[in-house]
């Protein structure tokens, strides 16, 4: 079956796309056994994320199964999450007065 | 499996039968390097460290340099001091005879001057070349082998494909009782956590959280965000977000075997399976410290494409990212990229690497040593005084 993103775990929050997508295409990628669809909101270049679900502003976002960060802004379904929208909470030296220094 | 190698005294087996002429400081890179490009068989290893450096940072210095020098892939050494430098060659040269191998020095201002020292070096070098040019490969296992692992300019690809084959590879080589090193500590930062509980102690653990702690204090003492330079401007363009995300791809390197130690930088490891060591996360330098810590072979990850050699170790390329591998095919040895086209399976292409691993160690010329590439640098923990 081709594939047009792949999610590294059930609970991540984010797919990689496997090809560049435009806005609009419908997007399909395995998810617990079963295929399933996305519409992409914007175009995702290969190799970048997008959102499975809306996320909050200020939500931890998964991937890997892990935390890699947190929204600084609302993050629709099929969205492009990248340095626009999504930030380190770690190594954040400019934070650390604020107690953002190494903050889980 | 099985590999052609050299037998050195100390029990462990080369891939490459190299002469390192090697500068005890900065201010005989010169003369080193000319000895080095006059003969046959003999790279130089020219840096700038070595003098006016103190306590921790100065030992640094010394126990890379003598751990390079006791590298299985060098087969014998030419130190080459200036004569008043905090290193001295001699006790370098010391160090590094312990491994059995022969060891010469040579200090420049005893020797009176630049040409004075060099034509002495190269009649040294000359002797050195036509001895280990009698060593012959002989039969060994994998068993033997200290893999590095590495991983640099990295995309999405690196955490989806690529490094989860170097995984493979790592846990196949820790099954045949071999040993690998996964590096870069600051491509732990939030994934160390993950890491640590495959850690054999808690102690293990611990210090591994404690080393990933520290790092990052370092870089937050700078007050600023570390984005642009972790992940860096490339990483970013590649799809890579946060620091967190990369080092969650980076990991994969270690594939899921226990985590047997944490090493200082150029330090070797105590005994076989997977270990960590304390190293940044530029390439040429955590490279250094692996292979001053044993490593015979790096096997080196790339998603954006990077063409980075090591002047004793074969660097065997491997990117997952299919568009990276047409465009850069001159540096690249092997596609990962159709894991991500769904053409193979991580281990098929883990398989493919570990065949390309046995062809290197028997003598097969990797893209970056046919280019001679030969990138080197060494870490330094803080300014020289």
């Amino acid at each position: 079956m081709k594939r047009d993103a792949l999610l590294t775990n059930e609970i991540d929050s984010v797919a990689t796309a496997l090809a560049d997508l435009a806005r609009g295409q419908e997007a399909a990628f395995e998810r617990g056994g079963g295929v399933e669809r996305i519409v992409v909101g914007e175009d995702i270049p290969f190799g970048h994320k997008f959102a499975l679900a809306d996320i909050a502003e200020g939500a931890t976002v998964l991937k890997y199964g892990e935390a890699i960060g947190r929204a600084t802004a609302f993050i629709g379904r099929g969205m492009h999450v990248h340095v626009h929208n999504l930030e380190s909470m770690r190594g954040r030296g400019d934070l650390a007065g604020q107690g953002g220094g190494a903050k889980k | 499996m099985k590999f052609m190698g050299y037998v050195r005294p100390d029990g462990r087996v080369g891939v490459r039968n190299h002469i390192a002429v090697i500068p005890a400081s900065v201010c005989a890179a010169t003369v080193a390097a000319r000895i080095a490009e006059q003969t046959e068989g003999a790279v130089a290893l020219p840096n700038q460290h070595g003098c006016a450096q103190i306590g921790p940072d100065l030992d640094v210095t010394f126990r890379t340099l003598a751990g390079l020098g006791a590298n299985p892939n060098v087969g014998a050494v030419l130190v080459i001091g200036l004569g008043c430098e905090s290193v001295q060659a001699d006790d370098l040269a010391r160090e590094i005879a312990k491994s059995g191998k022969r060891t010469e020095s040579l200090i420049i201002q005893k020797c009176g001057g630049t040409l004075k020292a060099q034509e002495q070096g190269l009649r040294i070098a000359r002797e050195l070349s036509q001895e280990v040019s009698k060593i012959a490969r002989t039969e060994a296992d994998f068993s033997k082998l200290v893999l590095a692992l590495e991983c640099g300019g990295s995309d999405t690809t690196s955490g989806l494909a690529a490094n989860p084959v170097h995984g493979y590879v790592s846990d196949r080589l820790v099954e045949m009782g071999g040993a690998s090193i996964l590096s870069e500590t600051t491509e732990l930062i939030g994934a160390e956590h993950v890491l640590a509980r495959r850690a054999v102690t808690k102690e293990i653990g611990d210090r591994l959280i404690e080393m990933v702690r520290a790092c990052e204090a370092k870089a937050n003492a700078m007050g600023v965000d570390m984005r642009g330079s972790q992940p860096t401007p490339g990483n970013i363009q590649g799809g890579l977000t946060t620091i967190e995300e990369k080092s969650l791809g980076c990991i994969y390197k270690g594939g899921s075997s226990p985590l047997q130690g944490v090493l200082e930088y150029g330090e070797a490891p105590g005994g076989k399976g997977f270990y960590f060591m304390d190293t940044p996360g530029q390439d040429i330098e955590s490279i250094t410290g692996m292979v001053a810590g044993g490593a015979q072979v790096v096997i080196f990850t790339t998603g954006r494409g990077t063409p980075t050699g090591f002047p004793l170790a074969p660097v065997i390329k491997i990117t997952g990212n299919p568009i990276t591998f047409r465009l850069m095919e001159e540096n690249i040895d092997i596609n990962a990229g159709t894991i991500i086209e769904g053409t193979e399976s991580i281990p098929q292409v883990g398989e493919r690497v570990l065949a390309e691993i046995e062809e290197v160690c028997n003598g097969k010329l990797t893209k970056a040593e046919a280019l001679k590439h030969m990138e080197f640098g060494i870490y330094k923990l803080t300014s020289t005084f």
